[in-house]
């Protein structure tokens, strides 16, 4: 691991003012992916601000019903709560799907969002990605990549995103609130979060440099049966093959979102109009234009069986 | 046909001779003889921390760089904590801070200011083991023993979490409150690995303490 200086922050305005002053600073919150890349020397930041402090480990009512969870959050405490459990099941399942509970402890809300692929090549510093060191070629696309991305991959890049939190977040309609180093303050829909990997798979965000996330939204609550199916290669602790989170009213109507699949949680709002004709109609909107491998080719039969047993369980 | 003297005498050739090559790289400054020695590295960033071990205050400077695992194992000799896999895969490094396990080997140890951090040595001696501790030894749950540690903290704070209602990926309804039963504690305990395999006996062990039936 590179050697780097190390500040503890109490503010977000404290702690954009000194990625702002700090060349090579990186935001540390649960650390367990940035430190694990820290290890690798993917990240090499040269000042760590330890944001894992801030006042931003609330979950808070929002006066349109819904809930504004904080950056700090902690993926155990935004699953247990009550009213998450309640009201935004697909959230809870969705989060004790990911990773262990060692790990859970740790993760936050907002590190969640922002870690990295698990892409084998990404961490392999001996070969090249485009990702880890921007111009360096992909060793994914004819390499071993059975885990890779079907949808909305490049020439550049078919990394998939790990998390199986966002999913969720995708299909509740999801916002991450942010502030930058001149205390500005947006909200970014989840939808508009993520950039497509295109000839620049090392951007992976439409943060700015130095902004820093401080909340989550939830719109108010849909109802519906809440369901999150992760196909993997064992039982638990395990990155998602494919995976699909579900919000189905009783009409048959409802929301579906993918993980596993592209470099985003994936969603396709029109597709979800082809709810009551089944799983393959909408499993077809969903991956138009899917582009598969010889090794994940198995991903779109995968998602559309998994899809119709999902929607088969919520009609109970 | 080559004599151990031989082998002897041409291996230390091989590292007399790598050892003055990378001398001469080193000690040729760059802009010529006349010019200054290159400054030594600076060395590393270090910082202040100060948490609470096993019940005892604890003060270090650490390089910026040291896990947890590594102030406790290296710099404290509490070497019950294992290093496995040292990349959060393993949870042979499980500890408990603030009532909570996690991964020593993913978190900074100059993160933990003020926090109260328990190891194995922390829970029980071998004069007075924690019930969880007696346990692993009653149903045998170990074979190596080296993931036991991670094992044992991991199942005392997996007891707390399923007590504090914190669901898991089997707890079949969200909303009533998780039972102890032998698919919840498999679920739960699935981030410690033990390559020995000795899996069915740690789930006897932990439902043994819980006071239930697997």
């Amino acid at each position: 691991m590179r050697s780097f200086t190390y500040e503890r922050v109490e503010t977000p305005a404290a702690a954009t003012a000194a990625f702002a002053r700090t060349p090579g600073a990186r935001f540390i919150a649960g650390g367990t992916n940035l430190l694990d890349l820290m290890k690798l020397e993917i990240e090499t930041p040269a000042h760590l601000i330890d944001v894992s402090r801030l006042a931003l480990d609330k979950i808070e009512a929002t006066a349109e019903g819904g809930l504004r969870i904080g950056a700090m959050v902690r993926n155990t405490d935004l699953a247990s709560d009550a009213r998450v459990r309640k009201d935004y099941g697909l959230l809870s399942r969705a989060l004790v799907a990911g990773a262990s509970g060692q790990l859970r402890n740790k993760a936050t809300t907002a590190g969640n969002l922002l870690q990295r692929t698990r892409c084998p090549y990404f961490y392999d510093t001996n070969q090249p990605c485009n990702k880890r060191k921007a111009g360096s070629g992909c060793a994914a696309i004819g390499g071993f990549n059975r885990l890779h991305a079907v949808v909305g991959a490049s020439e550049a890049c078919i990394a998939t995103h790990p998390s199986d939190m966002a999913v969720a977040m995708r299909a509740l309609d999801a916002a991450v609130e942010t502030v930058d180093a001149a205390g500005k303050a947006r909200s970014i829909r989840l939808a508009d979060f993520y950039r497509a990997p295109g000839t620049t798979p090392h951007l992976e965000t439409v943060l700015a440099p130095g902004e820093l996330i401080t909340a989550v939204t939830l719109p108010k609550p849909v109802g519906g049966t809440h369901i999150y199916h992760k196909v993997r290669d064992r039982a638990s602790y395990a990155f998602a093959l494919i995976s699909v989170g579900a919000i189905v009213q009783p009409d048959g109507t409802g929301r579906i979102a993918l993980g596993g699949v592209g470099y985003k949680p994936w969603r396709v709002e029109a597709a979800e109009a082809d709810l009551p004709r089944g799983a393959k109609a909408v499993a077809a909107g969903l991956l138009a234009g899917a582009k598969t491998t010889h090794e994940n080719a198995y991903k779109l039969p995968l998602v559309e069986r998994t899809l119709a047993g999902v929607l088969a369980q919520a009609k109970g | 046909m080559q004599t151990p003297g031989d082998f002897d005498l041409s291996r230390r050739g091989v590292l007399v001779g790598g050892a003055a090559s990378v001398a001469a790289a080193t000690i040729v400054p760059a802009g010529g003889a006349d010019a200054a020695p290159a400054a030594t590295p600076a060395s590393p960033p270090t910082a202040k921390v100060r948490f609470d071990v096993n019940g005892t205050a604890r003060e270090l400077e650490l390089d910026t760089r040291t896990s947890l695992l590594d102030a406790l194992r290296e710099h404290l000799q509490l070497t019950g904590t294992k290093k496995g896999c040292d990349h959060g895969q393993c949870g042979a490094c499980t500890v408990i801070v603030d009532g909570r396990r996690i991964n020593s080997c993913l978190t900074l140890a100059v993160m933990h200011e003020g926090d109260r951090i328990t190891t194995i040595e922390g829970l029980g001696l071998p004069d007075k083991l924690h019930p969880m501790q007696a346990a692993f030894i009653e149903h045998d749950g170990y074979q190596c023993g080296y993931c036991t540690p991670g094992q044992i903290c991991s199942a005392v704070a997996v007891l707390d979490e399923i007590r504090a209602g914190v669901p898991s990926h089997v707890t079949a309804d969200l909303g009533a409150a998780p039972q102890i039963s032998a698919p919840e504690l498999r679920e739960r305990m699935s981030g410690n690995i033990c390559r020995c395999g000795a899996y069915s006996n740690i789930i006897d062990a932990i439902t043994d303490v819980a006071g239930a039936k697997a």
